[in-house]
């Protein structure tokens, strides 16, 4: 019921809005939410920030352009039958090893290398000609053609985000019920415990930034199908920053803050343009994510979600009883 | 979740609530206004205003729109910028960007918007016209390869330079420089024993400088801004001594102001450039005394992007005006006035187009002097006019050679 009630609107969203909003606005928040939402994920349950996402993300959308259609004569083509689920290993794979590489490490040391490693991967695509067409990255990256409709026209793109998102989300609220799930949760809480009790600590790590990377693999996906390009600018740091704050825009309690913190980043970053002089618009952005992230320490989701509490009626108390 | 429905809402009222707006035509510009390069972007922006201001804002009595979006320099935001100013703003045509790549990425989006004409604002990458050149994308401007034009030919045979080390960033924009000094220079005879590419915004350049051989005659330096800086400075500290060639971005006032021993390695040298802040032709010094009338706060003289901005942008209002401001049938009329175009450039020269669309223009080679203060300047010693893409070789050689890179062109 509850779930219907967010979903019909979603799904009638084309009906009221145009192209450019569609896909613009709605699509491209969606894409970034599922991007968002593997770091969300891993911070919520992992209680690690991984500043890797983007990277994570860049693997699996510069699979798609390397083996996919493109225009700058890098790679070779192969069926995207092949590419999709070729890209989604390797990004699953990359988490992995971003896992095992910052297993050790919490707060702000995992931080650190995790940064360390979307940086690396940054200057690597700059430098590197062979894989990553270097600067200048692939442009012409073509979605796949469904008969006669390009999945990359307004609607099908928008109804494959929503659906990847759905999917995520439900994703992630199932792994975490799991055995997995609940073993990355008991590693957050209480490392030292998993050990006493004989459970490996690093698996547990690991499978989490593996799961991660494969939901920012999914957003890669699509990211490299809507922008229609990747480059070294797709992985840098400014991506990275994004993301970081779709997700503490949006908070980090629930999974689907991240894609609330999506929308509000990219009605910000679409429009924000328009309404000051256009010189000054990257302070109004900024001011607005200070005043959300100090009304809202907890993120916008969070916000509203304690608005409906209050303002829901309160059930009657039933009298205190009175000792004489 | 219930914010998402809360967005929901808000999304689709706002799309009810969209700007509409008056004017009969519209222009998108689109420059760099963030970061490291705002103030050059914002010279483009003043350019672009400037050909609008020229004809009062109107042309056969349709009013002219323009409005501004910002990219940061990379290929993706050029590309969300254009299509904002498509699909939001309605923009009938887009002049810009600035940058390379942006460039690139701005003509393969040309491909799928047939209905708007772009018009290239400074960015300067071979193949944005040369290859896979798109009908709706219009330069009226030079690739930097063209920028390089004259250079090559000068520093063999007027300098005596005969063999060169190139140094440059690794990316586009500095491997067309690299071509067109190349394929002058090489022609004449000279050798380019080693090229060294450095990633952008490099600050240690010591490997590179004890890298560099000791028997070149001088240094080709395509760096811009403070990679420049950098370069010279750790160079000239570490008792290097030879002369120095410039690209078009190297040798900047800016550079030329700042502090530092290098300035006496740059007496005497050679760049080449489209652009010469205080060139004394008639032109230009109009088109000068127009810009600072236009805009008292902007620079002493347009620099190399408002005199861009502002040759695409006048070229819109020409070909505006000889169509009688109709852009009907997907400004097919409008398209076929920009193609025969031909105008007097701010330079004196007389801009036209190639097939490919791109610009036939004019280029400078400079020289640093030193002036009676001890401050340094550019002086132009040699004009070239009429260069085109080929560099004036044969098109089937000239494509043949294959795509500007690392290793093309080469003869050490």
């Amino acid at each position: 019921m509850k779930h219907a009630a967010i979903l019909t609107p979603l799904l009638l969203l084309p009906l009221m809005l145009n192209d450019f909003w569609l896909t613009q606005v709605a699509t491209r928040a969606l894409i970034l939410g599922v991007m968002a939402l593997s770091l969300s994920f891993l911070a919520t349950y992992l209680g690690v920030v991984s500043f890797a996402q983007a990277t994570l993300a860049g693997v699996a959308g510069y699979t798609i352009a390397y083996f996919g259609p493109n225009t700058v004569g890098v790679g070779t083509e192969l069926t995207f039958w092949l590419t999709v689920p070729l890209a989604l290993v390797l990004a699953t794979l990359s988490g992995a090893i971003v896992g095992l590489i910052a297993r050790r490490s919490r707060g702000i040391y995992a931080i650190m290398i995790t940064l360390a490693i979307g940086v690396a991967f940054f200057y690597f695509t700059r430098q590197n000609y062979t894989f990553f067409n270097g600067w200048t990255g692939f442009s012409g990256v073509r979605a796949p053609m469904i008969g006669d409709m390009s999945l990359r026209d307004p609607l099908p793109l928008y109804l494959l985000s929503l659906a990847i998102a759905v999917i995520a989300l439900v994703l992630v609220n199932s792994f975490v019920r799991s055995p997995l799930g609940l073993a990355i949760q008991a590693v957050r809480d209480a490392p030292g415990r998993v050990l006493a009790l004989g459970i490996s600590v690093t698996t547990p790590i690991v499978a989490a930034f593996a799961f991660s990377g494969f939901l920012a693999g999914t957003g890669g996906i699509l990211n490299a199908w809507y922008q229609e390009r990747v480059s070294s600018f797709s992985v840098g740091l400014g991506s990275i920053i994004d993301l970081l704050i779709i997700a503490v825009i949006g908070g980090l309690r629930h999974p689907s803050g991240a894609f609330v913190g999506a929308v509000v980043f990219v009605l910000l970053d679409t429009f924000a343009v328009d309404l000051i002089d256009r010189e000054r618009f990257n302070t109004l952005i900024g001011a607005v994510l200070l005043l959300i992230v100090i009304a809202a320490p907890n993120g916008l989701q969070q916000l509203v979600t304690d608005w409906g509490t209050r303002l829901r009626p309160t059930p009657p108390q039933p009298a205190p009883k009175t000792t004489n | 979740m219930n914010k998402l429905k809360l967005a929901a809402s808000v999304l689709a009222l706002s799309a009810m609530a969209m700007p509409a707006s008056a004017a009969d035509i519209k222009i998108g510009v689109i420059s760099i206004l963030e970061g490291a390069f705002a103030a050059l972007g914002q010279d483009g922006i003043r350019g672009a205003e400037l050909a609008v201001k020229e004809v009062g804002g109107e042309v056969d009595g349709k009013s002219i729109e323009v409005i501004t979006m910002s990219s940061d320099a990379s290929p993706d935001s050029a590309v969300n910028a254009a299509r904002k100013l498509i699909e939001q703003d309605g923009v009938d045509m887009i002049v810009g960007p600035l940058s390379g790549s942006e460039g690139l990425a701005l003509r393969d989006l040309s491909k799928s918007y047939p209905a708007v004409t772009f018009l290239n604002g400074s960015s300067a990458a071979q193949d944005t016209t040369l290859r896979d050149s798109s009908e709706n994308f219009f330069r009226f401007g030079g690739d930097g390869a063209q920028w390089m034009v004259g250079v090559g030919d000068y520093a063999y045979n007027e300098m005596g330079y005969e063999t060169v080390a190139v140094i440059a960033e690794d990316y586009s924009f500095p491997y067309t420089q690299v071509l067109g000094f190349m394929s002058e220079y090489c022609k004449a005879g000279g050798k380019v024993p080693e090229k060294f590419w450095t990633p952008i915004g490099n600050k240690d350049y010591s490997s590179v400088v004890y890298s560099i051989p000791q028997d070149v005659d001088a240094i080709f330096v395509a760096l811009g801004g403070a990679d420049a800086v950098n370069f010279l400075t750790q160079y000239s500290q570490a008792g290097g001594d030879k002369p120095i060639i410039g690209g078009s971005i190297t040798i900047d006032q800016s550079i030329l102001d700042s502090k530092g021993p290098f300035k006496k390695l740059l007496v005497g040298a050679p760049a080449g450039t489209p652009t010469v802040s205080d060139y004394d032709g008639e032109e230009w010094k109009a088109f000068t005394a127009s810009y600072t009338e236009a805009f008292p706060d902007g620079f002493s003289a347009p620099s190399i992007f408002a005199h861009h901005y502002y040759m695409s942008a006048k070229a819109a209002m020409l070909a505006l005006d000889e169509v009688d401001a109709d852009l009907s049938s997907d400004q097919e009329a409008f398209r076929a006035a920009l193609t025969d175009l031909t105008f007097v450039t701010p330079t004196g020269g007389t801009m036209r187009l190639d097939e490919n669309r791109n610009g036939i223009v004019d280029n400078f080679v400079t020289e640093v002097f030193e002036r009676e203060d001890g401050t340094l300047g550019n002086r132009v010693v040699k004009v070239v006019r009429d260069v085109n893409q080929l560099l004036g070789q044969d098109k089937e050689t000239f494509l043949a050679a294959g795509p500007v890179s690392r290793d093309n062109p080469s003869c050490p």
